[in-house]
């Protein structure tokens, strides 16, 4: 095999998911949540991952991480972290709760969905970041508030903030606490669950450019989840799209925009209206993203996809090469079009868009 | 398009349908003595016709107060709202219900705004009846089933009997709108439609309240956070910054050429995937202002970076550049182009517009 472009394998990877599935519920109406997701997020990547309400992207990030509420459960799959520090090599899943419980903060830290409300409104914000520290540190008082001081500093709040209460905050400026806070033990890995979506855009413009800036600076790995894929394109080095509880699409954020390859992502793409150049009409996606309680045949988004055959309805697509085969060997998709094996008609030129001059070339899968 | 106003191409009609002149509201502070919160301050909005306006601006600036106080929710301080030209007082009786059914508004949250202890026939049933009076039996089912496949939600009989716990999100909003739908209104006020909906779903709202206005020539207005979708949407656009209008004008010119610093900042602020290489940092600093003791003068000026003496002392007047094109910005002021070519070189914003 020939690798045409080699700038991915350089990079360890820093956390595998392999084939990880997870249930909300205990007994026959147990609903499947994630189904089978692999996803490899490598040493000083920032990986987005989009999807519509409901696709799985919390209980994904959750689950990779052990803080799966109840009644969620683990079904099967592995979670392999791999320290750059120690070099230690492990399975999260497979880690007793007393080695998580070690391992976790330091190694890993989440901004969880909404928590710029989790702050608690009675304490000072300085106390609240120096009892997370003194949680998993030893030092003196004092030197955990210089601390405490010095994360604040380094997401733009100036340090006289340490004395103010939450409320006294806006919301901005509560995300950025929730953001100092997850690095208060400079983690390798940072999930940051929509740490943006309340926010308006000024806002969300300022604290992404924070992250990046941070990331550059302590050289932290990222996971930022989000349902807006344009905020991604421009953030993260690559993507993956999930849908109704799987990944459809795994790839570099400049192909997924320029390139997509599953029908679903060329959908949201053609959700988004462009700000700039020129003003296109715009379909959405027909129909609604499906109830996981009574999901379609073979490939769940068959019902809204314009290209489904009777091979949709039958086989369950597994995420896999493109129809480009060896060309493009770091990118992969579920579609039963980019599939030698399955009888599907040539993949539609939107599908099959190629870097070189940005030109639609109607391909033959054979 | 001859017989329009010949300053504005955009608009559809000359005389507004719905319009606030200096329109005010100011809340009270809680245990604050005299002190108030400036939500919306001297706002002039015109709503025409067949036309749709975007309400768009940092999240606090007063979009929602202005949407509540022009569906007569809550008193206004001081102002005047205008219906075809003439002043709104009622607040009660025959003349305010007139009002109201003329007038209807959609909410942002589709999940809430519907009561889920009644089926979609009961919430289409009721606003018939309120806003439309006693009507047969037959009259009233052919009504329903219009309103369901107005707002594409066919057959309709699929639709009636549901409750709203049975709907998707889309769904759900669609039924809202029918509801709005309902009363025969000539204005929509629609305060943030689709930003609850799930992003594949958004387009298909937008374009069906776009087909709706198209039809009906009602007059909307579109509150968002999403300057892209006023945009594709609407035919102007208004930009708010603490309570004041910075910026109005054709949403095509707002978009692509912003006069004001905010709008500036708001569009370089959006995720715009077609900018990756050129993108540097917007360097966006500040904090949104206090409402309660808003800063004199301009109220942008301390996070402007364009900033001038008066800025710090004088608010800031409407200036026109072309077609309908305003911005309450000193820079651009007759006697400051000395500081606007300091500011943005020798390409002006808003000179550049064929
Ligand atoms: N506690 C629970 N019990 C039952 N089902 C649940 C529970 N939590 C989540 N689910 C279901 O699991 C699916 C995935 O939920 P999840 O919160 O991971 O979605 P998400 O992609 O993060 O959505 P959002 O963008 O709305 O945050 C959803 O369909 C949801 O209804
Ligand atoms: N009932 C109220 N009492 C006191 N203050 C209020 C009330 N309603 C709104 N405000 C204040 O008025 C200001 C404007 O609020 P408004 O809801 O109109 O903003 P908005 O532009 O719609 O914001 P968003 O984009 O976040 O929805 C805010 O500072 C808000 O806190
Ligand atoms: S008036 Fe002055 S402070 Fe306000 S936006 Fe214009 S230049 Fe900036
Ligand atoms: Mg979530
Ligand atoms: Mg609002």
């Amino acid at each position: 095999m020939t690798i045409t472009t080699p700038q991915r394998t350089q990079a360890e990877p820093l956390l595998e998911i392999r084939n990880l599935s997870v249930d909300y519920g205990y007994d026959d109406d147990a609903v499947r949540a994630l189904s089978n997701v692999n996803l490899t997020l490598h040493r000083g990547e920032i990986l987005g991952l989009a999807g519509e309400s409901g696709c799985g992207k919390s209980t994904l990030a959750y689950a990779a991480t052990r803080l799966l509420p109840p009644p969620g459960v683990i079904t099967g799959g592995e979670v392999l972290f791999t320290s750059s520090r120690s070099r230690e090599s492990g399975d999260l899943l497979r880690m007793s709760d007393k080695q998580l419980r070690a391992q976790r903060w330091r190694d890993t830290a989440i901004v969880f969905q909404g928590s710029m409300n989790a702050l608690n409104p009675v304490y000072k914000v300085g106390k609240q970041l120096i009892d997370g520290i003194a949680a998993h540190e030893k030092m003196s008082r004092s030197a955990m508030r210089e601390r405490a001081a010095e994360l604040l500093t380094m997401v733009g709040i100036s340090a006289d903030r340490l004395d103010s209460y939450p409320h006294q905050l806006s919301g901005g400026m509560r995300q950025r606490v929730m953001i100092a806070m997850a690095l208060a033990l400079e983690p390798e890995l940072v999930i940051m669950d929509e740490p943006t979506t309340a926010l308006d855009v000024v806002m969300q413009r300022q604290i992404v450019e924070q992250i990046i800036e941070l990331k550059d600076k302590l050289g932290f790995s990222v996971i930022f989840i989000t349902h807006d894929v344009s905020l991604l394109i421009e953030l993260a080095d690559r993507i993956a799209i999930m849908y109704a509880g799987e990944i459809v699409e795994d790839a570099g954020s400049r192909e997924v925009y320029h390139e997509p390859r599953h029908p679903y992502t060329a959908g949201l793409l053609h959700s988004f209206p462009p700000l700039r150049g020129p003003k296109r009409e715009l379909g959405g996606i027909p129909g609604s993203p499906p109830d996981l309680l009574s999901l379609p045949s073979g490939c769940r988004f068959r019902t809204r996809c314009p290209y489904a055959v009777d091979a949709c309805a039958q086989l369950v697509p597994e995420l896999g090469g493109t129809v480009f085969g060896d060309e493009e060997p770091h990118r992969s998709v579920a579609c039963h079009l980019h599939d030698d094996a399955v009888d599907t008609p040539a993949v539609p030129a939107e599908l099959a868009v190629r870097p070189e001059g940005r030109t639609l070339l109607g391909v033959d899968p054979r | 398009m001859s017989s329009h106003s010949h300053n504005d191409p955009d608009r559809t009609s000359d005389a507004p349908l719905l319009a606030a002149r200096n329109l005010t509201k100011h809340f009270p502070v809680k245990g604050g003595g005299s002190r108030v919160v400036h939500a919306v301050d001297s706002v002039d909005i015109e709503l025409h016709a067949g036309e749709v306006v975007a309400l768009v601006g940092e999240s606090g600036s007063g979009k929602s107060t202005i949407a509540r106080l022009l569906a007569k929710l809550m008193p206004h301080t001081s102002g005047d709202i205008l219906l075809e030209g003439t002043a709104v007082t009622a607040r009660f009786g025959r003349r305010f219900r007139n009002y109201c059914r003329r007038v209807q508004m959609i909410l942002q949250d589709p999940f809430a705004s519907l009561n889920p202890i009644h089926r979609v026939r009961y919430v289409l049933t009721r606003s018939i009846s309120i806003h439309r009076g006693r009507m047969s039996r037959d009259e009233r089912e052919r009504m329903l089933r219009e309103l369901l496949e107005r707002v594409d939600l066919t057959p309709p009989e699929r639709y009636l009997e549901k409750f709203p716990h049975e709907l998707s999100g889309g769904q759900r909003q669609r039924v809202a709108i029918a509801r709005a739908l309902g009363a025969d209104p000539e204005v929509l006020l629609a305060d943030e439609p689709v930003s609850m909906l799930d992003v594949s779903i958004r387009i298909g709202v937008l374009n069906l309240l776009r087909d709706l206005k198209d039809r009906f020539h009602l007059a909307v207005l579109y509150i968002t956070h999403d300057i892209a979708s006023a945009r594709y949407f609407a035919d102007r656009t208004v930009v708010m910054y603490a309570g004041q209008i910075v910026e109005r004008g054709p949403s095509e010119a707002v978009t692509q050429h912003p006069l004001h610093p905010y709008t500036q900042l708001l569009i370089a602020s959006a995720p715009d995937a077609d900018r990756l290489e050129e993108r540097e940092a917007t360097e966006a600093t500040g904090e949104p202002p206090s409402l309660i003791s808003p800063p004199t003068g301009c109220r942008f000026h301390p996070r402007c970076p364009f900033a001038m003496e008066r800025c710090r002392t004088d608010a800031p007047p409407m200036f026109s550049a072309e077609s309908g094109h305003e911005s309450a910005c000193w820079l651009y002021a007759d006697d400051a182009e000395a500081e606007r070519a300091a500011a943005f070189g020798a390409q002006t914003p808003g000179e550049a517009q064929a």
